[in-house]
């Protein structure tokens, strides 16, 4: 029972450190960042890739959050 | 003692303590010193570990994927500190002081240990460790001088250590929020850098391009905090704004 426990708490603890509070940042970084290198072959240079995807998605996610912090809450 | 071997080892070394460091004291500063501390133990003591267990067969350990991985992690956690750190200064405005305010309850958890200090300072200080020792073994073995590279990175480490000791409580004195903002891109920045490395980017000016990144995303959330605060405006504000400044 205390592995279980145990278990569920770690994968709770990467869940929160990896998706955090908006998944879609997670997924944007993480398949950005398996890709950039694939068009160095082509000659373009693609160091800027990486840090236009994370400027992006944060513009992204800081306007969805806004939005939904602006949301009125339904009356109880 | 080869003084060369030992200098060159110092400098080259010198950066990636320097990065080591940086990540130890942002983690520290921002959530827990006692989670930033150990993890930077625990991580000295993988490293430690890895160096008696490999010895000179560290130069062959693939460092890509493993910077990968870091890198990837890192970006994603700095990116949420970053979002919330704009988020919050946008909110309620920079803080005048540390210790006038708290972070977030969700951030450190108030009595029992934060994993997720102790990890980003594991992290960090293993992937820089490992990259020293694979310095010190490629400099060290190929001029047959590894002593004189132990003693210049031990150097390295020993006096940049101190130096981020020195400087600690001028970090403390940085507002929370501000600070949050700052290592959130700190962090980021770190990520991308060993993330594109990882999938074998070239950064234009080599390492410099953490400086770069740093104050780029530094300057994308300073930008940030001005539209979040527009969106965060109830509707119909900058019109009645508008309508002053016209009647003036």
């Amino acid at each position: 029972m205390i592995v279980v426990r145990w278990i569920r708490a770690f994968a709770r603890f990467w869940i929160d450190f990896i998706v955090g509070d908006d998944w879609t940042v997670a997924a944007t970084v993480l398949g950005r960042s398996w890709s950039p290198g694939g068009s160095s072959d082509r000659g373009i240079p693609a160091w800027w890739f990486l840090p236009a995807a994370v400027i992006g998605i944060t513009v992204v996610s800081l306007r969805r959050a806004t939005k939904e912090a602006r949301r009125p809450t339904p009356p109880r | 003692m080869n003084a060369t071997v030992a200098v060159t080892t110092f400098l080259a070394a010198g950066i990636e303590v320097i990065e080591m460091v940086a990540i130890v004291v942002a983690v520290g500063s921002t959530r827990s010193w006692r989670a930033a501390l150990v993890g930077a133990a625990g991580g000295l003591v993988v490293l430690a570990a890895l160096i008696t267990v490999l010895g000179t067969a560290l130069r062959d350990v693939p460092l890509q994927p493993i910077r990968l991985v870091v890198g990837a992690l890192l970006l994603v956690f700095g990116l949420q500190w970053l979002r919330k750190g704009v988020l919050r200064i946008a909110a309620q405005g920079w803080a005048i002081g540390q210790g006038e305010e708290h972070v977030d309850e969700s951030d450190v958890p108030p009595d029992g240990f934060d994993w997720t200090g102790f990890v980003l300072s594991f992290k960090g200080v293993t992937l820089e460790g490992l990259e020293i020792a694979i310095i010190v073994v490629a400099v060290g073995g190929a001029s047959g001088a590894i002593g004189s590279a132990i003693i210049g990175a031990a150097a390295a480490v020993i006096v940049l250590a101190a130096v981020g000791a020195a400087t600690y409580r001028l970090i403390a004195r940085i507002p929370r929020r501000a600070l949050q903002l700052f290592v959130g891109s700190l962090l980021s920045a770190f990520g991308t850098f060993w993330a594109a490395l990882g999938v074998g980017v070239r950064w234009p000016g080599g390492d410099l391009a953490l400086l770069y990144l740093v104050a780029l995303y530094a300057c994308t959330g300073v930008v940030l905090l001005h539209f979040v605060r527009r969106w965060q405006a109830p509707p119909g504000r900058h019109d009645r704004t508008a309508t002053s400044e016209e009647v003036r």
